[in-house]
Order: structure tokens, then C-alpha cells, then sequence
């Protein structure tokens, strides 16, 4: 699926992590100088504002953080905050979940999703 | 610069309306406007600074115009809904570096009759490509913070229910409030879950209207013959998801708070009064740790059992009704937080919630997203 155009313009920077994930390959953001993983991503390093950052491949591997249950029942969308093996939390949904099921430290792994605007984002379900 | 005894609330304003069908936004700040200086005892010339939300139609260039402004000294600094308590000590702080004398505050919406919601944002908006496609909503956001909170202090929904309940208690004897009905905590959680843990009656109500404030230095606040409220202290912060690195256990109120709390030189345990933003339960209880009325962790026992209504419990909160039961004009609670801590400074509160000889008080205000990026805004006021 083609990114939409106006986002591409916009956000020039995230396109490398929509090509990589339309291979499945989940990339995270990485500083070269402090050697943190940040998220959401941007070309420069939060922590020490070093601009060395690359797209380096991250495992997938996660835990729920918080969870809540929205509309329209219980369970069909879940939103949640999981934190990546690698470090950062992101702000995500929880696919696939049997709501009895979900609590805090519950395992995940990433499920790639592309967006109505054919950007993909990190989703995740209970690996 | 420090605040501290340089300015004065001289005149506050609540726009009565909660559906504005037949007035338009900008008129609604016309008429805030007229309504804080009638209750200052100024006139619109007599304003040399004017400050709004970044909200307000047409930004400064619009609302000065329109209005018929001359300002010398002007401020829209937003940060959401708490933006109207951030600029109270903008405003204390542009009278005492002589940038002006008089300075009007003021903020108006519709989101009820416009029926305004979302996560917006423009497409520039630098989590525009991660976070809309997750499509959380605004509760969503609180949710979040309340499942962490329970699960790393045990608060339980029943405590944060007590939140609502006291609210209800303030709001029957508020002839303006939305929800003016007593509540229990047992009609809280029977009522429907929105985002699981937060029900229905967790949420704040969505309200047209609008407020505005008058601040003034010290020589003409005394001429005025109103009550005097000094701006003692004002803190303001930010806060967001640092990097990744994400805490929902705490707000931007664990630094707006203490640096406030500096400023006027006083401690929690000297208010008296406080109103704290509440445009969701959580978003209280989390406050009121942060700000230090309580260890953190320790809010749920703090909020139970009455302890935020007056002449109850231990802290007297929001006696207006607050955005849960009275309302939340624009979707902005920050301004009726002043307002209210106002009137009870001057001793012009409802009798059944007026808190006696009540002298220091404080406004807290949280903007945007609780779980995500919002801004924190502290004031503390004094009657004189």
C-alpha cells in the first residue's frame, strides 16, 4: 500500500519505517552515541540529542504497561501502552485479546498494521 | 521574576449559559470580558494587557480587534485547558515588570452546540504518522493512568467514584450546574464503562460558555472597593512521554506544584480550599498527590468518604460542582478552577459550601492528555 502523499511530505523521516515494514521487519529508532532506543521516532536522539540515530531491527517482544477498554464493547479495542524489550512504551492497540485475559505484564509481540493512510504503525497481541 | 504580592484578581466572571445555540463564540468572549470588568468596576479601556487560549477565533489578531482592544502587553500561550491558570501568572508577572496595569483574561467555547471533539492536531503534528492511527480518545488517555494507578497503588474504583460524589454534593446548590442530582458511589459504577476502568459519571460533562478574569496591580486593586485576592504563587509545567521513557503514575503537578508552592512561600497543608482540574476523576486524584495534599499513591484514602466536601472533609474541592457536574466551558476547565477559588476567597461562594474565613487557596489545571503530553498550570491565591 502507497503512504499518502500529504504524509509523506509531512513526515519525510517516517517513511523508512513503513518500507521496512512492509518486508516485516519492525525497526525502532537507536542512538548512536548514547545507545538508547526511543519512541514515537524522530531523527534525533531524545535523551542526548545526538542526530547519529538509525532504524535498527527490534525484536518485537513486549509487555503490557496499562491497558483500558474502549467502545464499542469490552475487548474490541484495546487500547494499551507496551513497553519493547529494547526500552521504550508505545502507545499501541492490543489485537487478538481475550479481554478476561489482558493484565498489566502480560507478554506481547508486534503485529505490523498498516494505517487508512497506508502508514504502518506497531500493533501487538499476547505472544 | 517572582509573582508574589504584585497582582491582584480584581474582577472574575462566569458565563452562566451551558448551551450557547444563538451566541457565537466570540460574542461569548465579549461578554465574559464585560462581565469580569463589571465585577472589577473598570471599563474596557481601562485594559492595557489581554491574554486568551490559543482557541480563541482568529488567534490575538482576531479576538484584539474584534474586541476593540489597545493592548500594550498580549499573551496566548496555550497549553490546553490549564492555559487559563498558567496565564493568571503570566499576567502577575507582566504587572510586575510594568508591561501593563490592567490585564484581561479571557476564554469561550461551544463544543456542546458545535459538537467538537478528537484527538486533532495539525499534519505537522510530530506523533501525526504514530499516534492517530491508534485512534485513542481523550478518555482513553485517562483510563490508562487510572489501570496503572490501581495496579501500582490498589486505588479502587469506589475511591475514585467518592471524586464524583463530592462534586454532586457541591453541584445541587448551583442553580447554573449541568448536574445538579446527589449522586452515590454505588450510581457511578453502575453507570456505563466509557474506557475500562472509567465509567460514565468518572467523566466531566461537555458544556458551552465561558469565563474571564480581570488582574491588576496592587494600586489600583485597592481602589477598587472588590476584595482583595493577591496571586500569591504560580507554578507551570509540561510534561509528555519523555523519549519513551513513560510514567503515568505522576502529572505535571509534581513540578507546577512545589515551584508554586515556592513562590508564595506557603505549604499544602496551609489551603484551604482547592480547586483541582477535573475533567476525569483520575485526573484529581492524581493531582491533589502531586500538588502534596497526600503521599503519593496515598490519593484513594485521601478522596474517600467525603474528604473533598466542604464543611465534611478535610479538604474542600471544587464547591462549584466542577467540570464533573457544573461545567467545562470549550472543553477548557482551567478558567472556572480561578473563578471558583475566587469566590471563595471573597466570601461569595453558596453558603452551603462557602468555607469559612477562608484566606489562601489554590488553582490547579491539567491540559491535553493526561497519559500522553499535557500542561500543568498552579496558582496560589490569597484574600488580604
Amino acid at each position: 500500500m502507497q503512504v499518502d502523499q500529504a504524509l509523506q511530505q509531512n513526515h519525510p523521516e517516517a517513511m523508512a519505517f513503513s518500507a521496512a515494514a512492509a518486508e516485516g521487519r519492525f525497526m525502532v529508532p537507536t542512538c548512536g552515541d548514547c545507545g538508547k532506543a526511543h519512541w514515537y521516532p524522530r531523527a534525533f536522539c531524545p535523551f542526548c540529542f545526538s542526530f547519529d540515530v538509525t532504524w535498527e531491527a527490534a525484536s518485537g517482544r513486549g509487555e503490557i504497561y496499562s491497558y483500558c477498554n474502549g467502545e464499542p464493547a469490552p475487548g474490541t479495542n484495546v487500547i494499551a501502552y507496551v513497553k519493547l524489550a529494547e526500552g521504550p512504551t508505545v502507545l499501541t492497540h492490543i489485537l487478538d485479546a481475550d479481554p478476561a485475559a489482558l493484565r498489566i505484564g502480560l507478554p506481547v509481540k508486534v503485529v505490523l498494521q498498516a494505517a487508512k493512510d497506508g502508514q504502518y504503525f506497531p500493533a501487538f497481541t499476547p505472544s | 521574576m517572582m509573582s508574589v504580592g504584585m497582582a491582584y484578581i480584581a474582577g472574575a466572571f462566569e458565563h452562566p449559559t451551558r448551551k450557547a445555540t444563538d451566541i457565537s463564540v466570540g460574542r461569548l468572549h465579549a461578554e465574559c470580558a464585560a462581565g469580569a470588568l463589571a465585577d472589577a468596576g473598570l471599563s474596557r479601556d481601562d485594559v492595557d494587557g489581554f491574554f486568551c487560549g490559543g482557541d480563541a477565533p482568529g488567534g490575538l489578531l482576531a479576538m484584539v480587534d474584534y474586541l476593540g482592544l489597545k493592548p500594550r502587553h498580549i499573551d496566548s500561550s496555550d497549553i490546553g485547558g490549564s492555559s487559563y491558570i498558567s496565564l493568571v501568572g503570566h499576567a502577575a508577572q507582566a504587572i510586575a515588570a510594568g508591561k501593563c496595569n490592567v490585564a484581561l483574561i479571557t476564554l469561550a467555547g461551544r463544543p456542546r452546540t458545535e459538537a467538537i471533539s478528537g484527538f486533532g492536531g495539525p499534519p505537522s503534528h510530530p506523533t501525526r504518522p504514530w499516534e492517530p492511527p491508534v485512534n485513542a480518545r481523550l478518555v482513553d488517555l485517562y483510563a490508562l493512568c487510572a489501570r496503572r494507578h490501581m495496579h501500582e497503588f490498589g486505588t479502587t474504583s469506589e475511591q475514585l467514584a467518592w471524586i464524583k460524589v463530592a462534586a454532586s454534593h457541591h453541584a445541587q446548590h448551583n442553580p447554573h450546574a449541568m448536574l445538579q442530582k446527589v449522586v452515590t458511589v454505588e450510581d457511578v459504577l453502575q453507570s456505563p464503562l466509557i474506557s475500562d476502568p472509567l465509567h460514565r459519571l468518572d467523566c466531566c460533562v461537555v458544556s458551552d460558555g465561558g469565563g474571564a478574569l480581570i488582574v491588576t496591580r496592587p494600586e489600583i486593586a485597592m481602589n477598587l472597593g472588590r476584595p482583595l485576592v493577591k496571586v500569591r504563587g504560580a507554578g507551570e509545567a509540561l510534561k509528555g512521554q519523555d523519549g519513551g521513557a513513560v510514567d503515568l503514575t505522576y502529572s505535571g503537578a509534581a513540578f507546577s506544584g512545589p515551584a508554586a508552592f515556592a513562590d508564595a512561600g506557603v505549604t499544602p497543608a496551609d489551603i484551604q480550599y482547592a480547586s483541582i482540574y477535573d475533567s476525569f476523576t483520575i485526573t484529581v486524584l492524581m493531582q491533589l498527590e502531586d500538588l502534596g495534599f497526600c503521599e503519593k499513591g496515598q490519593g484513594g484514602r485521601f478522596v474517600a468518604d467525603g474528604q473533598l466536601i466542604s464543611g465534611i472533609g478535610r479538604l474542600p474541592v471544587n464547591t462549584d460542582g466542577g467540570g464533573l457536574c457544573n461545567n467545562h466551558p470549550a472543553n477548557r476547565g482551567g478558567m472556572t478552577k480561578v473563578i471558583e477559588a475566587v469566590r471563595q476567597l471573597r466570601g461569595e461562594a453558596h453558603p452551603a459550601v462557602q468555607v469559612k474565613d477562608c484566606k489562601l487557596a489554590l488553582a490547579h489545571g491539567t491540559g491535553g492528555w493526561l497519559g500522553s503530553r499535557h500542561g500543568s498550570a498552579t496558582v496560589i491565591l490569597e484574600r488580604e
